[in-house]
Parts: structure tokens; C-alpha cells; sequence
């Protein structure tokens, strides 16, 4: 049913720290990797080697520059995904194939129920669905479902694809919805904010801002270095030294 | 957004169809529908064809056709869904009325009734079909109310000019026929000119500041991907402004201009005239509204451009 769960048990979702993130592409890699092969497989990649390759990821990494107070950064934000609380992708398939998990909030398509209509991806202002143009289906982060219950693999990698790579530990996973979770107090720590809530979509997913740069004043200044060879005019050393300077 | 072919035909025609069904209906109920068969059999045939073909065409962009018919399950939410039962629902009484009026010569009492059925489930789905666009939040310039008046207005516009000139090929002149059709095309143009002055005016909520959450300038620097993905040839697709211009005017000149033109020489001259007049006006209306409903989706701009460094601003 494409009609929204009243409330989910769970909010699972990400906290990516804009602050941390140095654009790498490794979640975006890992991502394609795992989900290549789970349950949303495959991620087609049409004429990889060509001129023009064409493919599906769940995972883009923009980088910006932005100029705020004449001080500019250059920012690198990763988009996926946010498992909307308001999803309207989900409400707008006519066929049943997006629904919202009421045990979780995940949003998932079911390919086998997808026709290929493509309206979902229209309803979205994230772009987080991308058309498979070779199986004719929509598809999205599945928040790899496939890794966070997978009980073969250790508890330490039940996370997913994305946030398991992150070098810089940029990206983060839990339950939204419990505020004494570790990313719920994250969230309330660093300031955490939504993207695009005039959408009203209430998405799950919440992004860190960059902190603040620190100002650098004249009492920040190292202090002028001490030189390192002894200065001359002491003891017998310095009269050597004054012996052999004349 | 990317104008696809097989959407742009199906809404210009369905919606002419639906409008040629619903004043077939329309007139019927008030008693001035002539009751000769060969008359409606091109009547309906026509009707039906395009509203047929239309809904055909729309399942061709579909990347799983055979799977189609699961479309009708979720009317709770989908305005999609709605469409496609409320298309498969007109049927019914299209059918009932098509069969009255073919095989029986019979346009009236429970026979006309019916026709009035098809005219409201007709006007119904073409209003489903213009929320599919108008229920979107991600594109401003269709999230607004100007979008299923403009829907309705065509296809009933459309939809007299089709049936004044069917009519005058088979020597009928209905009581006010061409007085309708010029009202609709007043209401339609105004609705178009009121439309476009608005998406031109409007200040979309989205920036890409409320896009990143990130305060200041914020600027493209790098993009995730050096050649196109999905969203950018599907929700990416560009128009250059002096182009737009020129296509609104041409737009304007066919859909509107010309046919109300014709439409008030056919009302003054003989029906030999009057026939080539109306059958041209229609002709015409039909390529200004294709041209008017590619500029529909070319001029779109949807949200997720926010993060390739683009503005939804229709002025930029």
C-alpha cells in the first residue's frame, strides 16, 4: 500500500557531518559495490568505458564552495536517501511498488510491482531514486537492509555500505526516532538540520553544518622562536669564537 | 523537465477526446444532438480513439508495460492511479451512450442521461490527469492552482473545435456550438496567459541555500559526475528563455489566435466554408496545444536541480 504508516516503531536513518566529510567517494563506492550484489541488484552502469557512461548509484558527492561573512570554504556533501517521514515518492506510485516499512521507516520499491512510471523520482526534490534504464524499474538506498539485520555478519558491521567505509567517520547511523540515541544526541549537539523543509517531506536523515572557522587574531600568533645556536660571548667557546671571527 | 513524446501526445489527446465526449454528453442532455448514427459513430470513434490511443501512449514511457494494470490498485494516494480509474470508469457510460446513439439512432431520455454520466466522468479524469502534475511540490511551476484549470479548459476547448468540425463535415449546426467554442477558447487563453505570468512572477521557496542547509553564496564546485545521470536527463532538461518566448507565441498564434479567427468566420459564411474553417480551426488547436503542453514540460523546473548549482527561478 503506497498510503503512509500513522507511525513507524523506528526512525533508522543517517547524521552525515558536513565538517568532517573530504569528499572522497568511498560511501558512494561501497555503496554501488554492496548494493550491486543486494538486494536492489544490479546497479546497471551502461557503456562504463565509454563516452558517455550512464548508471545507477545510491550515493552522489556534490562539493560546493560557499562564501558566508567574506570567509569561504569548500563544503562536500554526500546525497542519498532520507527515508522521508512525509514521503511522497511513496504516496504518488500508483501501483503499490514504494511503501514506507511501519517496523522502521525505511522506504523501499518493490521491483517486482514497479511498472517504470518514473513519477516517484518526479516527487522527490532529493533525487534520491534513479531509473535502471536496463531492468525498466526504479530504484533507491535501501539503507542496505541487507547488512543492518544481516545476522551473518559481526554486529560491528550491521551498518550500512556507506557509513561501514567512511575513512573520516563523517557518516553515522541510527534510530531518529529515540532522542537517547547516539545520533539523536548528535543531532541536538552539533545542530543537525533537514534539507529542504519547506518540502514538508520530513526527511529522516539529518545533515551537521560545517563548525564555525576559527578567527585568527594577533593573539593567536606563534611566538618568535628562540634561535637554536648559542650566542657567542660565553666562557670558553665564546672566546674561541671571538678568536676565530677576527 | 524532459518532454517526453508519449506523455505530451497522451494528454493532448485524451484530453481532446474526453473534451469531444463531454459536450457530445452536454448535448444530448439538452436535446440538440442530432441522432444519426454514421454522425455518431465518427463521433464516438473519434472520441474513443483519442482518448484509446492516448492512454496508449502513455504506457509506452513505462519501463514495464505488461505490469500496467497494477496501476489501478492504489487510488487512496496516487493521483495517477485515480487517473487510470477514472479513464477505465468513462468507459462505461461512453459505452452505454456510444451503443444508444450508434446501433439505436437513440440520443435521449436514459440514453442521454448517460451522456451526461460520460460528460462529468470525463471532465473527472481529465481533472485527475492535471493533479498527477499539480500535486507535485518539487515543481513550482506545475504546484499551483493555475495548472488543472488550464488541463480542463484545453480539453474542453479542444474538444468543441473537434466538435464543431465534425459536426459541420456531416452538414450539422448545432444551436450555439460556435458560440461554446469561442468561450472556451477566451477561458482557455486566459487561463494560459494567467498560468504563464504567474510562473514567471513566482519566487520558488527552494534555493539551493534551503537545498545544502548551507547559509551565504553557495556555488557548484564540483559536480558528483562528469556526464549525465538519470536525474539530470529526466528532471535536467533546459529550454533556452528566447526560445520558450518564441514557442508561447507560437503557442498562442495556433491553439488560440487562429482558431477563434475561424471559428467566427464559419459563424458568418455558408456551410461549404464554414466546414473547411472548422475543420482547420481544429487542426490548429491541436498544434498549438502539443506545442503548448511540450512547453509545459521543457519549461519545468524540478527541486533536485537545487544541488547541481541551478535555480528553480522561472526569470534565470
Amino acid at each position: 500500500m503506497t498510503s503512509l504508516p500513522q507511525t513507524t516503531g523506528k526512525k533508522l536513518g543517517l547524521v552525515i557531518d558536513l565538517d568532517v566529510c573530504v569528499g572522497c567517494h568511498a560511501c558512494a563506492v561501497n555503496c554501488k559495490e554492496w548494493n550491486t550484489g543486494g538486494v536492489a541488484a544490479p546497479l546497471t552502469d551502461l557503456k562504463p568505458y565509454g563516452e558517455d557512461p550512464h548508471g545507477v548509484w545510491f550515493n552522489r558527492i556534490h562539493s560546493y564552495e560557499m562564501n558566508d561573512d567574506d570567509r569561504s570554504r569548500t563544503v562536500h556533501f554526500p546525497r542519498s536517501c532520507l527515508h522521508c517521514e512525509e514521503p511522497a515518492c511513496v504516496t504518488v506510485c500508483p501501483t503499490g511498488a514504494s511503501y514506507k516499512r511501519s517496523e522502521d521507516g525505511i522506504v523501499l520499491v518493490n521491483e517486482d510491482l514497479c511498472i517504470g512510471c518514473k513519477l516517484c523520482s518526479w516527487a522527490c526534490p532529493y533525487g534520491a531514486r534513479e531509473f535502471d534504464y536496463d531492468v525498466g524499474v526504479m530504484k533507491k538506498c535501501t539503507l542496505c537492509i541487507d547488512r543492518i539485520y544481516n545476522e551473518n555478519l559481526p554486529e560491528r558491521d550491521r551498518v550500512p555500505a556507506c557509513v561501514a567505509t567512511c575513512p573520516t567517520s563523517a557518516r553515522s547511523f541510527g534510530d531518529l526516532g529515540d532522542p537517547n540515541s547516539a545520533v539523536s544526541k548528535l543531532v541536538k549537539e552539533r545542530g543537525g538540520f533537514e534539507l529542504m523543509p519547506e518540502m514538508g517531506y520530513r526527511p529522516t536523515n539529518r545533515y551537521l553544518p560545517p563548525r564555525p572557522k576559527k578567527q585568527f587574531g594577533e593573539h593567536t600568533a606563534s611566538p618568535e622562536l628562540a634561535p637554536l645556536t648559542p650566542q657567542p660571548g660565553e666562557g670558553f667557546l665564546g672566546w674561541i669564537d671571538r678568536v676565530l671571527s677576527n | 523537465m524532459h518532454p517526453a513524446l508519449s506523455v505530451i501526445l497522451f494528454t493532448t489527446l485524451s484530453g481532446a477526446g474526453y473534451g469531444l465526449l463531454s459536450w457530445a454528453g452536454l448535448y444530448a442532455i439538452v436535446g440538440y444532438l442530432p441522432n444519426s448514427q454514421l454522425y455518431g459513430f465518427m463521433v464516438m470513434a473519434l472520441a474513443l480513439g483519442a482518448v484509446t490511443v492516448g492512454l496508449l501512449s502513455s504506457t509506452f514511457h513505462l519501463g514495464h508495460p505488461e505490469r500496467a494494470w497494477r496501476a489501478f490498485s492504489q487510488w487512496r494516494s496516487s493521483w495517477l492511479s485515480r487517473e487510470g480509474v477514472a479513464s477505465c470508469v468513462t468507459y462505461i457510460p461512453a459505452a452505454i451512450f456510444g451503443i444508444g446513439w450508434v446501433f439505436f439512432g437513440a440520443v435521449d431520455g436514459a440514453w442521454a442521461f448517460a451522456g451526461l454520466i460520460v460528460a462529468l466522468c470525463s471532465i473527472v479524469t481529465v481533472i485527475c490527469t492535471a493533479y498527477i502534475y499539480r500535486s507535485l511540490k518539487t515543481i513550482p511551476s506545475w504546484y499551483n492552482d493555475w495548472v488543472v484549470p488550464n488541463y480542463v479548459a484545453l480539453s474542453q476547448m479542444t474538444g468543441a473545435l473537434l466538435f464543431a468540425a465534425l459536426s459541420n463535415l456531416f452538414g450539422y449546426r448545432l444551436p450555439g456550438l460556435y458560440f461554446l467554442a469561442v468561450v472556451t477558447i477566451v477561458v482557455a487563453l486566459a487561463c494560459k496567459l494567467g498560468y504563464w505570468r504567474h510562473i514567471d512572477s513566482a519566487t520558488p521557496k527552494s534555493t539551493m541555500n534551503t537545498a545544502t542547509g548551507l547559509p551565504g553564496n553557495v556555488r557548484l564546485f564540483e559536480a558528483p559526475h562528469t556526464s549525465e545521470n538519470y536525474l539530470m536527463k529526466e528532471m535536467g532538461y533546459r529550454i533556452a528563455r528566447k526560445h520558450a518566448q518564441k514557442l508561447r507565441q507560437i503557442a498562442m498564434v495556433l491553439a488560440f489566435l487562429i482558431p477563434a479567427g475561424l471559428i467566427a468566420t464559419a459563424s458568418l459564411v455558408d456551410s461549404g466554408l464554414a466546414t473547411v474553417c472548422s475543420v482547420v480551426a481544429a487542426i490548429s488547436a491541436m498544434a498549438g496545444v502539443l506545442t503548448e503542453r511540450w512547453l509545459f514540460f521543457a519549461e519545468a523546473k524540478h527541486a533536485v536541480t537545487l544541488f547541481y548549482g541551478r535555480t528553480l527561478d522561472q526569470a534565470a
